[in-house]
């Protein structure tokens, strides 16, 4: 018995010396086996975390609420504007008169981007007057600055932001201006034009709202 | 009876060293406060880190309570305030004190931030403390806007447009990275939904942390003080610095009193002026949030207006979301910035002096800008004090280095 614990003591005391003694230490194994940990462990946490971001993307029915909206315009008189919702974002839709087209006609100085060239819109509405008819805009009632909804201000209001004003959208957040076919003015803070929408008429007085294939 | 008074003592000093033999109770007790030595010469600007903790602890507890009646779902949330305000039993002091407690914090994290720059707390060997206060900041900055969105109103859902909207102006990124925070196309459920579990859960849960973090690395260096001398390089035999007194009972005891004033104050907001003419909760905010309709005037809480007007002064989109976020974070370089050996104001030169008093005026008048109506005249007033404002940060290596700062003494000035 007493040689068997002999035995165990000794073998412990060589096992403590090998652990103690940092010169049998394989330190090229030991530095390997800390950075393929490392670098196991760190995929593995990153891989853990797509979930987590992933989850606050927005959902399938946050997506399916992005339908097309349909919009009845036959009540809408000249100078007029109606607001609708769409994916959750204001839609404005004004009916333009003459004198209204004219006098987007002669601001094409004074706005930054008169072609919308760096604006966003379809291809349809790509023109002067950045419409499908020239009559009606179709817009995003949504300032490309910082996302407030500009305010409607006509040709002859009170409360014109500049003088010779002659009517369009004003943006109270930070003082952004665009013109009834929603193009910026110079020297604003927002950057491009007002967004247009993907939109159809499905009959002269219906407009759709967020779908503009042409198929039946 | 001196007998049953002795055993009750001797009962508890048994119970007291049961504990101290599993848990390290007594050791953090003098660590932290009955042997944590204090310069003597705190003045009243030495309140405000108390204050802070007070007001932490005021937030959490009344939000704990309000979170048992408000809903966070866009349908819900503007009416379960109005329910708290309006048919909880003493829901609108649990409110209002939630609220003005929002306002209090950053009054007393402002002038806690002030007292840094006045004695140069910030500097060697405290930049730590001064990097984890800054964190501190901006978390709550963060607290406070997640807190902002839930009672849903129209300040509440235009302010949260805007915010998310500034990540939005960053390039490549910026459309998702705002995609997904909101979690939606625009503001909505989804988004008063996640902000809630952030206000009440995450960003407290930092809060807590970056406290504990604050307080350790304060407590390693030690407190600085209005003369901002080093009372550590002058101990007695027992090696107690004699310019130090200990924290428990000299500061707990003036804190307590402090705090009686404080809270004097703060309930005389509380009942009397919850409101604050529309600048602790703003007037556009009792109307529900509506999506389609931006309010006439809009602007931030007052906390955040001095980074809007700085925002607004930028005529470029990306320009003036890169200009506001610099002067959040430009802070963080203080100790780095400062070249002069002298920490206390009181010992340095007019350069930094007159730099420091430019700064508040033009911190003030940015803060006050903020809240105005966009004009020609008073953008280019942002303008200018906004310059002002990054050239405090900006020369302070130029003004400090060849500052004619005046010796500083051994001890304590009494």
């Amino acid at each position: 018995m007493v040689c068997v614990f002999n035995y165990a003591d000794n073998h412990l005391s060589d096992m403590q010396g090998e652990i103690m003694n940092e010169s049998n230490v394989d330190k090229g194994r030991r530095r390997f086996l800390t950075a393929a940990a490392t670098v196991v462990g760190g995929a593995g946490a990153a891989a853990g975390a797509v979930p987590f971001i992933a989850t606050m993307t927005p959902s399938e029915k946050t997506k399916a609420i992005g339908a097309p909206v349909e919009v009845d315009i036959s009540e809408l008189k000249p100078g007029e504007r109606m607001i609708k919702k769409w994916q959750g974002k204001p839609v404005w839709i004004l009916r333009r008169t003459k004198e209204m087209l004219d006098d987007i006609a002669s601001q094409n100085e004074a706005v930054s981007d008169p072609e919308s060239q760096s604006s966003s819109q379809p291809e349809y509405a790509a023109n002067e007057f950045r419409a499908r008819e020239d009559e009606y805009l179709v817009v995003i009632g949504i300032c490309t600055h910082l996302g407030c909804s500009p305010s409607f201000v006509l040709k002859d209001g009170d409360n014109s932001p500049v003088v010779d004003w002659k009517g369009g959208f004003f943006c109270p957040c930070h003082g952004s201006r665009f013109d009834l076919a929603g193009r910026v003015f110079k020297g604003v803070p927002a950057p491009t034009n007002l967004v247009i929408p993907p939109y159809k008429f499905i009959t002269p007085s219906q407009l759709l709202i967020g779908d503009d294939s042409e198929a039946a | 009876m001196a007998n049953i008074e002795k055993n009750i003592i001797n009962g508890l000093t048994d119970l007291r060293d049961w504990v101290d033999d599993r848990f390290p109770l007594m050791q953090n007790w003098n660590e932290h406060l009955a042997k944590y030595y204090a310069p003597k010469n705190f003045n009243i600007w030495y309140y405000f880190g108390a204050f802070a903790i007070l007001v932490f602890a005021i937030q959490i507890l009344t939000g704990i309570w309000l979170t048992m009646n408000y809903k966070p779902s866009a349908e819900d949330a503007f009416a379960s305030v109005e329910y708290i305000m309006r048919d909880v039993s003493w829901g609108w002091l649990i409110r209002y004190m939630h609220s003005t407690g929002a306002s209090a914090f950053f009054i007393v994290i402002y002038l806690h931030m002030f007292r840094a720059l006045l004695y140069g707390s910030y500097k060697k060997p405290r930049e730590l403390l001064w990097l984890s206060g800054m964190g501190l900041y901006l978390v709550l900055m963060g607290e406070a806007f997640f807190g902002y969105l839930l009672p849903w109103g129209q300040m509440s859902y235009w302010g949260a447009q805007v915010i998310i909207s500034l990540f939005g102006a960053l390039p490549i990124i910026g459309d998702e990275l705002s995609l997904w925070i909101r979690g939606d196309f625009v503001v909505s459920d989804v988004t008063l939904n996640r902000f809630f579990s952030l206000h009440v859960i995450a960003f407290p849960l930092l809060i807590f942390g970056l406290i504990g973090a604050h307080i350790l690395a304060l407590h390693e260096v030690g407190s600085n003080n209005p003369d901002g001398i080093d009372i550590k390089k002058n101990k007695n035999s027992e090696g107690i610095p004699v310019d130090g007194i200990p924290f428990h009972p000299y500061y707990t005891v003036k804190d307590i009193f402090g705090a009686t004033v404080f809270l004097f104050f703060f309930f005389g907001v509380v009942f009397f002026m919850p409101e604050m003419n529309g600048y602790f909760l703003e007037h556009a905010n009792f109307i529900p949030a509506d999506p389609l309709k931006t309010p006439e005037h809009i602007a931030p809480v007052w906390y955040f207006t001095p980074f809007y007007a700085i925002l607004r002064a930028v005529p470029d989109q990306l320009g003036g979301v890169i200009a506001m976020g610099l002067a959040t974070n430009i802070f963080l370089l203080l100790p780095w910035l400062d070249r002069s050996p002298v920490r206390s104001s009181r010992y340095r030169g007019w350069n930094f002096r007159c730099a420091l008093t430019l700064f508040i005026v033009s911190f003030l008048v940015l803060g006050w800008l903020g809240m105005q109506p966009v004009t020609p005249l008073f953008t280019w007033m942002a303008r200018f004090f906004s310059l002002v404002y990054f050239a405090f940060f900006l020369l302070m290596p130029f003004y400090t280095a060849i500052d004619n700062d005046k010796p500083v003494p051994h001890r304590v000035r009494n």
